[in-house]
């Protein structure tokens, strides 16, 4: 196991390495020299000297190999640099930001977790039924539905049936604050962003947990936990569920993952200030460096978790024995 | 070449006719029927939206902005007196254009890429899986605004972005399916002819995993769509005036909740209806072809 784990690490290695030079690469691909860009964003005429010294600044008259090796030690010593736009530690800014994100993401998966086990079961339970019908076309719309069409529909919903209540629109605060200082208006915050993007990972989650039933309530071992009489109850919890959770396990960590990639536009639509939104304003701004961060850890937080859940698949499967 | 010869000792049952085969997948897939005739419908809608949309959808009109849905505009106005409808039938080309355009470039890359790394094997089958590795790491919406971030928005940039991450996603699959088709004897007998590499590629193997790329090619569709339209809503996808769905429910939510929902509520509904009918048609295309793979 403790050997599967090192392997695994040792193999995330180039992966990041690889992800990192690609991201490297694509920003410096932009046309146009940032140097130029900045010194002259007014129109003015840019003196050659100032250009040089600004490469000089930020290290871009060192050879590609040199600036690459260099941008590869930052990454992995959390040292990103100063945002191109802000002027801020991008650490900074994405120590800021983090924290709402994350409590969404977990939020939303716990949500999808609650609607998507109960109802998969459910549904493979009465199969056929018109109950079974009824979830599966809840699956399937939370599929075909983007999650920030769902995020405005719910906020139309909220501004109506609030200003048609009180007379004045409601709109959820903006300015984060932690759950420990006052839950209430943290979750008055969070609630409707992670209701929307856990509806549309249920559905796939869903989908997973139903078949994954149905193929376990054939097996023989059922049938003889039947035969012997047990409660159907215990069948179900004790016998079923539990290795039809298996596959379920591993797609809601890969979910997870996901879910970081789909916050960028659900923040958008809640005006959440976490690191989604922070992607959307520095690739709009042209902040290089920003952009450069945010998408490695997005890439990192994606790593980990894959390596996250074939350990606890292995763990939670006796029969797995990785070599 | 296929011979024809009356064999006595042949099965009673004759062999389904292609129109017999499609009017069986019919009856037994309904739900992935309705989602053919709905992707149909968005595709002939796309194709003569000039003739069916009753105004320009670039046009605005300041004499009749937000106006509730009527019999001239059919789902209303926009904040720039705009006719919906007429956006929402030009907006279906652009979701084709680039749907189509990133699930068959993403797809035919990915199909080419994963064949000959599944032919070949080797280091260039060990390199090609690494750096798939590298792109999988990446969210599709992230690698994309990354790529939007280089290429620029517009509609060409916009298949690039999108395109660029659907290809290892192909790549994986199709590659999965070729180191079984490498191993049929009727490649080992095509290299015995002499034939060249490409020829093996292109004309044994390809065909042989045609299977499983179909049914993929079909869920691209519906991602390419969404990926487009979320870039579009974030405003680093399809730029103004063009029609685009996502473009359309830009700044709605909370500007026009109360006095013009229909703004945010039509285009989100073509949206759904689309992604929707290319997902239950590819279901039952994957029912039909791969039945193992039922209900996933």
């Amino acid at each position: 196991m403790y050997r599967y784990i090192v392997k695994r690490l040792l193999l995330a290695v180039p992966t990041l390495a690889g992800a990192a030079a690609l991201v490297f690469l694509l920003l410096r691909a932009i046309p146009g020299d940032v140097c130029v860009i900045r010194l002259g964003a007014g129109g003015t005429h840019v003196d050659p000297a100032s250009v040089a010294a600004c490469h000089h600044q930020l290290g871009l008259d060192q050879p590609m190999i040199v600036q690459f090796l260099a941008y590869l030690w930052h990454t992995f010593t959390f040292d990103f640099g100063i945002s191109m736009w802000s002027g801020n530690r991008v650490i900074e800014e994405i120590a800021l930001r983090l924290p709402i994100s994350m409590e969404v993401a977990v939020m939303a998966t716990v949500i999808a977790v609650l609607l998507a086990v109960p109802l998969g079961t459910i549904s493979a339970l009465k199969e056929g039924t018109m109950l079974d019908h009824v979830v599966r076309v809840l699956a399937i719309a939370g599929i075909a539905t983007p999650s920030f069409w769902l995020g405005i529909m719910s906020m139309i919903l909220v501004l109506n049936v609030s200003s048609a209540w009180t007379g004045r629109p409601w709109l959820p605060p903006i300015d984060y604050v932690s759950p420990f200082q006052d839950p209430i208006r943290n979750l008055s915050m969070v609630l409707l962003p992670a209701i929307t993007v856990g509806y549309r990972y249920s559905a796939v989650t869903m989908r997973i947990t139903r078949s994954a039933m149905l193929e376990v309530l054939r097996e023989d071992y059922i049938r003889t936990a039947r035969a012997k009489g047990l409660l159907e109850q215990i069948v179900v919890n004790r016998h079923a569920l539990k290795n039809a959770l298996l596959p379920v396990v591993t797609l809601i960590g890969i979910e997870f993952a996901f879910l970081i990639g789909g916050l960028v536009i659900t923040e958008q639509v809640f005006n959440l200030n976490g690191i989604g939104r922070l992607l959307v304003q520095a690739v709009q701004n042209q902040d290089n460096v920003l952009v450069q961060a945010l998408v490695m850890l997005v890439v990192v937080i994606f790593i980990v978790t894959n390596l996250v859940i074939d350990v606890l698949y292995a763990w939670l499967d006796p029969r797995i024995r990785y070599s | 070449m296929t011979v024809v010869a009356h064999d006595p000792t042949a099965p009673s049952w004759r062999p389904q006719t292609r129109l017999g085969k499609v009017l069986n997948f019919c009856r037994r897939r309904p739900l992935g029927v309705a989602g053919l005739i709905i992707v149909l419908i968005i595709f002939f809608a796309g194709l003569s939206a000039d003739w069916i949309a009753p105004f320009d959808p670039e046009e605005n009109d300041f004499a009749s902005m937000m106006q509730a849905p009527s019999w001239i505009h059919l789902f209303g106005t926009d904040q720039f007196g705009r006719d919906i409808f007429s956006r929402l039938v030009f907006g279906a080309r652009t979701a084709l254009i680039v749907g189509f355009g990133c699930a068959v470039g993403g797809g035919l890359i990915g199909l080419v890429l994963g064949v000959t790394s599944a032919y070949f094997g080797g280091w260039f089958d060990l390199l090609f899986q690494r750096i798939l590795d590298v792109l999988m790491a990446f969210p599709l919406i992230i690698l994309a605004l990354a790529v939007v971030s280089v290429f620029g928005t517009g509609v060409f940039n916009v298949i690039i972005a999108i395109t660029i991450p659907l290809i290892p996603r192909c790549g994986r699959v199709v590659r999965a399916s070729a180191l079984a088709v490498r191993e049929v004897p009727y490649v080992d007998a095509a290299r015995a002819m002499g034939f060249g590499h490409a020829r093996i590629v292109l004309c044994h193997m390809l065909p042989n995993v045609l299977a499983p790329f179909l049914i993929m090619l079909s869920a691209f569709v519906g991602q390419a769509i969404l990926a487009e339209a979320s870039l579009s809503y974030l405003g680093l996808g399809v730029q103004e005036p063009v029609a685009a769905w996502g473009l359309m429910l830009q700044g709605s939510a909370e500007d026009y909740a109360t006095t013009a929902p229909w703004i945010a509520i039509f285009p989100g509904v073509a949206i759904v209806l689309t992604v929707l009918g290319a997902s239950l048609f590819g279901d039952a295309l994957r029912d039909a072809i791969d039945p193992k793979l039922r209900d996933r």
